[in-house]
């Protein structure tokens, strides 16, 4: 019987050795593990694990070709509702998505959803040139797309398989957004994946333009009237980042998990043949309880110094994943619950020293349902740190709604947007982060490819206007 | 890749270079800077932007050559290439977009400091270019240090030198200049600008509001990315967090924490005093790898 076979599990770098490189901890199924691990799926009438996806990925259908070997045709299916599985099997929330609401679970593990999807999509990127070109005919009409990240990507060569000459206009030097500057390489490869995964979206002959900044080097409207894009997708994600606004918030030493990311991820501090800099210290206390959070804290760790979470609410609370979580624990960091910052202290030269805080205890759950943390008073201790993190979530950038008439944000300074991706400006569509804020890579692939539909429709509908 | 149109030496350590960027000469304004990166090893380096002309496609930057990274930027020849230029950025000089009438009825001081001359040279030039009169102070430590001064002199009303050491010009600092300017020559001005190293604009600042001179600076604080994502650019304006790459880089100087802002720029000195180090071992052809793995 399938489910008597227990979840295959999956391979992983020593958590002692992990610590000290940037060399990616899982190494995924092989496919002897993963045909196994395919064996195992109850092939649901009503899957419940597809109404759990949130591009709903027909995932009984890709696992039962991929358990038959025909691995072509499982990445076909996959491609049907997903153009990045290899980045979604690795960062994806599966136990919250489709593992959390696979049957088998119920009484013993779920099925291996992410693991399976992450080993079909690397196995299309190392046999790219088995799969079949597509063929494409262009009808003549202009997209540009603004960003390069996941909700980019998707609504980009989704546009390219149906015809449009699509353009995307990138800010920084590399192309990925948040896969290339926020996700660290030990847990999506940027070479080996990431950049695979962009090369597959050109290959549809979408263009990619980096070094614009939309609202600084051109405008919205300058895209659509004078280069002649009929519409734009923002899909420009959520990268300002948030600091506390507790004293000593500028003191030296004290950097947004955007900066220490940044300038580990995009611009390869680890790497000596990079000219960046990076101050690491000998003890790191990143405050947050987010992927970013764990993202930061084990970055940190491998960097060398003794690395701290500090986070208000309890464990149970933690909004990062639970592999992140038990995969940081392995490596040995050390995590401080029910724990606020307070101020940050330094020394005469203005370098912190260390990060005052309070003990929290849990009240009534608030608004968002999570139990509220309420100060013990008289609790104030010091952490002594030498760096201080702060991982307090991001917003989007507000430079796009400032800089384009019509364009309406919320007080959240999100972009407002349907759920087909209908913005207040005609032919201007956003999706992902710029209109949820910062959320996940699959949400933000899901409303890209949403507006591709919707430009689509949008730009036929015009043309017989 | 943005190819470097024209190299040239204005002073000991001091370049100017024209570079092939269509897009950002079309969108700069006075007053905004660029990112540029040198390689695919390199630091995305922020320079205030010192000229641009939007017909040939060409951006000018001024760089000193101090640090590893502006070292082998000043490396870089004419015909070769440089990996990516990106910009405009920031926030144009707020007389860009003033009421022209208003703007003419004003009286310019700009007050410019070594390398931060260069930056200085579009503004007075975009106010000449409006019929607004600028008058403008360049200081440097001595006269082989001076850059710009010809070009100023074409687009300023009036020019002044200040030397440290009297080699040309007055004899002394910027601020002693200004004091001399206002009180001895009855010079009444509305408006200040000053560009320069952080010191010197602290006290430029510190000058200027004995005579409740309004007066902008320019701040070249760390950058990474320029677009407002990693805020190590903050810097306190008016008692509040700001970012110097999106809210500036044009601050109140009245309001802006100089000596906050001058320690921030440290933070990252020793690794950069490192990679000088470094980059000096191997130009001498010494090939260290002692701690280059880590």
């Amino acid at each position: 019987m399938a489910n008597k076979i227990p979840r295959v599990p999956v391979r992983e770098q020593d958590p002692k050795v992990r610590a000290t490189n940037f060399e990616e901890v899982c190494y995924g199924y092989n496919i002897e593990e993963a045909v196994l691990e395919a064996s195992r799926c109850l092939n649901c009438k009503q899957p419940r694990c597809v109404t759990a996806c949130p591009v709903n990925i027909r995932i009984p259908d890709f696992i039962h070709q991929l358990l038959l070997g025909n691995f072509t045709e499982s990445a076909r299916i996959i491609s049907e509702d997903s153009s990045l599985p290899s980045i979604c099997g690795r960062v994806c929330p599966q136990e919250n998505q489709c593992e959390g609401s696979c049957i088998l679970g119920i009484k013993g593990e779920p099925v291996a959803i992410g693991k399976l999807e992450r080993f079909i999509g690397d196995w299309q990127i190392e046999h790219e040139d088995q799969m079949p070109a597509p063929e494409i005919k262009r009808n003549g009409h202009k997209v540009a797309v603004i960003g390069s990240g996941p909700s980019s990507l998707a609504c980009a060569s989704d546009l390219a398989r149906m015809g449009y000459t699509v353009k995307i206009f990138e800010a920084l030097h590399k192309v990925g957004g948040v896969l290339v500057y926020g996700i660290p390489e030990f847990r999506l490869p940027k070479e080996r994946i990431v950049a695979k995964e962009v090369e597959a979206v050109k290959k549809l002959g979408v263009e990619i333009e980096t070094d614009v900044i939309v609202g600084r080097t051109v405008t919205i409207d300058s895209l659509m009237h004078e280069e002649g894009y009929e519409a734009v997708f923002i899909g420009s994600g959520a990268g300002l980042p948030r600091f506390m606004g507790i004293p000593g918030e500028n003191l030296n030493g004290v950097v947004s998990a955007n900066e220490f990311l940044t300038r580990t991820n995009l611009m390869k501090a680890y790497d000596s043949h990079y000219d960046t800099p990076i101050y690491v210290g000998k003890k790191v206390v990143v405050v947050g309880g987010g992927n970013v959070a764990m993202d930061a804290v084990r970055t940190a760790k491998r960097l060398g110094a003794e690395a701290t979470i500090v986070y208000r609410r309890s464990e149970k609370e933690l909004p990062a994943r639970a592999e992140e979580v038990h995969h940081a624990k392995e490596e040995g960091i050390e995590f401080r619950m029910l724990t606020n910052p307070t101020a940050i202290s330094g020394d005469e030269k203005g370098w912190v020293t260390g990060i005052h805080c309070v003990e929290m205890e849990l009240g009534e759950p608030d608004a968002s349902g999570r139990r509220s943390p309420i100060e013990k008073e008289g609790s104030d201790f010091e952490i002594p740190c030498d760096v201080v993190i702060m991982a307090l979530g991001t917003s989007p950038n507000p430079l796009l709604a400032a800089t384009t008439a019509g364009l309406e944000t919320n007080r959240k300074g999100c972009l407002v947007a349907d759920e087909h991706g209908v913005t207040s400006r005609e032919g201007v569509f956003a999706g992902g982060d710029a209109v949820t804020g910062a959320a996940t890579v699959i949400l933000a692939m899901g409303a890209g490819r949403k507006a591709a539909r919707t430009i689509d429709q949008y730009i036929r509908e015009k043309g017989r206007r | 890749m943005y190819t470097i149109l024209e190299k040239r030496l204005l002073a000991q350590n001091i370049y100017l270079m024209r570079i092939h960027a269509p897009r950002v000469a079309r969108s700069a304004k006075p007053g905004q800077f660029i990112i540029v990166r040198i390689d695919e090893f390199g630091e995305r380096i922020p320079l205030t932007i010192s000229d641009y002309n939007a017909e040939d496609g060409s951006v000018t930057i001024v760089t000193q050559a101090i640090g590893a990274s502006t070292q082998k930027l000043c490396a870089k020849n004419e015909g070769e290439a440089l990996a990516d230029f990106a910009g405009p950025l920031g926030h144009p000089s707020e007389f860009v977009s003033e009421d022209l009438e208003s703007l003419r009825k004003k009286r310019f001081l700009f007050v410019a400091g070594g390398v931060g001359t260069a930056p200085v040279y579009p503004q007075v030039k975009w106010l000449k270019e409006h019929g607004i009169k600028a008058d403008v102070i360049i200081g440097a430590k001595t006269q082989s240090m001076l850059i710009y001064t010809d070009q100023m002199r074409e687009v300023a009303e009036n020019l002044y030198i200040a030397t440290d050491d009297g080699s040309e010009g007055f004899k002394g600092m910027v601020t002693a200049l200004i004091k001399e300017l206002i009180e001895k020559e009855g010079k009444k001005y509305d408006v200040c600008v000053a560009i320069g190293p952080m010191i010197m604009m602290k006290f430029v600042a510190l000058t200027t509001k004995e005579y409740s001179l309004p007066t902008i600076a320019s701040l070249n604080t760390l950058m990474v990315d320029g677009t407002g994502m990693c805020g190590a650019c903050r810097v306190t304006v008016g008692g509040k967090t700001v970012f110097t790459c999106v809210d500036g880089p044009e601050f109140d100087a009245h309001q802006v924490d100089f000596d906050e802002a001058m320690r921030r720029q440290g933070m990252y000195r020793t690794q950069e005093e490192r990679a000088r180090a470094i980059a000096q071992e191997r130009a001498n052809g010494h090939q260290c790898h002692i701690g280059l793995d880590k």
